[in-house]
């Protein structure tokens, strides 16, 4: 095959950019050892250490691992969604690769719908492997296809959050400053946002701000469609909510470069 | 300071008439205090190469990331294929390939996997392992980006720039960094962009490669323009001939001007290497020679040169040290 620099400029059609950048997101981030680790030991361990460690905390009535994995599942849609995401734009800005997308065809809806796509796919092998660990500790989910589509639902509403969220702090704050603050918001709302102990286990007077915390309503929105119920429509609210603010402050904030 | 000698760009290239692929009009770009770009005006003729050259802090970067859309001008216009870059962004950006002054891809991609990306982005991008093998990057086709060498990483950069087959190419220190070989095939390249109908321009601090490459050159220095022309022209712009010698360093220069002709200047740009300026004609070599035998300098490799366009270059930005 000969070179033919002959113009022939055009851009490849709107779908197929967005699966090209969505795969290649999911590959650069399967890749990244440390980030990976964060995203799926952490939700395992947290998920086999409180499940053995019966007096460590007391997280109410119901089957321990029942009342654990739901809020594992969150954590890591908060870990992939919000922390890797938010590192890995940080560092994106930093060596100029989204200043070179800037110049392709790719438009910047298409990046952002790349974005998630990509942590979309990373979050169902991520979901697969810890349900199925919960499955061998003796999880028994109810609620069958109802709840399996409503988990669905509350995890694509809370990605969309979470993914708004990182890309508004990646795209004010400088990168090495993404990764401190990223993490530290990850550990912040892991310990008090409502994500693995229930609502109900923390004082009356803090529950109303955990029920409007996006890992709160996250959290308790799977924890309720697991357990048979319908999808809490104020869960889903706070998460849309919370996608409509950070997506619309962080594409009036966002710098590229 | 050389004195500065603004020419207006006007260059077409023979039985073409077109309209410009790139206009820069009265182009004003500051940073706080700073005039990086200070009405700057220029042309670039379709189908040409235009070569941008200028010492480090000139205003090239800055100049070309405004005809790419990147920064919004705080005076004067630019269009590029007629059209405005950052309104009409969507549509230029398949037809401009960029390359830029650095960086411009994931750490952790491997770096014909980068390339493959870029491609996907467009219609009718070229055939990637022709393109790998022609660039030289078949043997670091799978080395993360963060390892590749300085020169891998432009030569893939270049890649990058022409692999959706586009119109025109910005191309920001193409050469930076590059081994020799490499430098020549950057060369070859760019002359095969514009023999098969594509507008190059680029940027150098390199005058030899401006004078190889570019059909005209823009000599920018503190964000003005000081010259414009092909190289020929420049080169006329002060057709004077230089003689250099080498001799034990530390000559007295001042002694050695009083013996030339009136009006040369004798420089020693390093120690021992000396450029007679002037008019140069053979009184002063006699006048040179006659000098050395009566202080008992032997003059080693004495030449007589025409001027480059380094040398003009210099004449044009000053010879001083810049930070
Ligand atoms: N982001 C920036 N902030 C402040 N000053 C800048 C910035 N970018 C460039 N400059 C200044 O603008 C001038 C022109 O820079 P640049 O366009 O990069 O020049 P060149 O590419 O010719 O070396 C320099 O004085 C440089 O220090
Ligand atoms: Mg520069």
């Amino acid at each position: 095959m000969t070179l033919v620099f002959t113009p022939r400029p055009g851009s490849a059609p709107l779908t197929s950019m967005v699966a090209a950048q969505a795969r290649m997101e999911a590959r650069l981030l399967l890749r990244n050892g440390e980030q990976l680790l964060l995203a799926l030991v952490i939700p395992v361990l947290v998920l086999v250490g409180l499940q053995q460690a019966d007096g460590l905390l007391d997280l109410g009535p119901g089957r321990r691992i029942d009342v654990l994995t739901p809020g594992v599942l969150a954590l890591v849609v908060l870990s992939t969604g919000f922390t890797s995401v938010a590192i890995s734009t940080g560092f994106e800005r930093r060596h100029g690769l989204l200043k070179r997308l800037g110049a392709t065809p790719l438009p910047r809806s298409a990046l952002l719908a790349g974005k998630v796509g990509a942590v979309l796919i990373v979050e169902a092998f991520q979901l697969t492997l810890i349900s199925a660990i919960a499955l061998g500790l003796g999880w028994q989910p109810r609620g069958g296809v109802q709840a399996l589509l409503s988990v669905v639902g509350l995890v694509l509403a809370g990605t969309a959050a979470f993914v708004g969220l990182a890309l508004l702090m990646a795209g004010t704050l400088r990168a090495d400053t993404t990764l401190a603050a990223a993490n530290l918001v990850y550990l912040l709302l892991l310990a008090g946002g409502g994500v693995i102990v229930p609502f109900d286990r923390y004082p009356a007077s803090v529950q109303p701000v955990m029920e409007l915390l996006p890992t709160g309503a996250l959290a308790e929105g799977l924890r309720d469609v697991l357990d048979g119920a319908a999808v809490g429509l104020g869960h889903v609210a706070i998460l849309l909510a919370w996608t409509v603010v950070a997506a619309t402050l962080a594409a009036r904030t966002f710098r590229w470069e | 300071m050389g004195a500065a000698c603004p020419v207006s760009a006007r260059i077409l290239r023979l039985g073409t008439v077109s309209s410009p692929a790139v206009e820069v009009e009265d182009l004003v770009l500051t940073y706080g205090s700073i005039r990086a770009v200070d009405r700057l005006t220029f042309e670039v003729a379709a189908g040409s190469v235009t070569a941008v050259v200028g010492p480090n802090g000139a205003g090239k970067t800055t100049t070309m990331e405004t005809c790419e859309g990147y920064r919004q001008p705080h005076g004067g216009r630019v269009r590029v294929l007629g059209a405005d870059p950052r309104r009409d962004a969507a549509r230029l950006r398949p037809r401009v390939g960029v390359l830029l002054q650095s960086g411009g891809a994931w750490s952790g991609v491997r770096a014909v996997e980068m390339l493959r990306h870029i491609a996907s982005l467009h219609a009718h991008p070229l055939d990637i392992p022709a393109l790998v093998e022609r660039l030289g990057l078949g043997s670091c086709g799978r080395t993360p980006y963060r390892s590749l060498s300085g020169g891998e990483q432009r030569r893939l950069g270049l890649a990058m720039a022409v692999v959706g087959r586009p119109e025109l190419v910005f191309l920001d220190e193409p050469t930076a960094g590059l081994d020799p070989q490499a430098r020549h095939g950057t060369w070859d390249l760019v002359q095969e962009l514009r023999s098969s109908g594509v507008t190059v321009v680029l940027t150098t601090h390199y005058m030899d490669e401006a004078e190889r490459l570019a059909d005209t050159v823009h000599v920018i220095d503190s964000g003005r323009l000081v010259a414009s022309g092909s190289p020929s022209e420049l080169m006329a712009h002060g057709a004077e001939r230089t003689v250099r010698f080498w001799a034990p360093a530390g000559l007295d220069r001042i002694s050695l001007r009083a013996a030339l002709p009136e009006g040369s200047r004798v420089d020693e740009p390093l120690p021992g290497s000396y450029v007679v300026r002037g008019h140069v004609d053979p009184h002063l070599l006699a006048a040179l020679t006659a000098w050395c035998a009566a202080n008992g300098v032997l003059a080693e490799g004495l030449a007589v040169e025409r001027r480059t366009l380094e040398d003009v270059f210099l004449d044009l930005t000053g010879r001083e040290l810049r930070p």
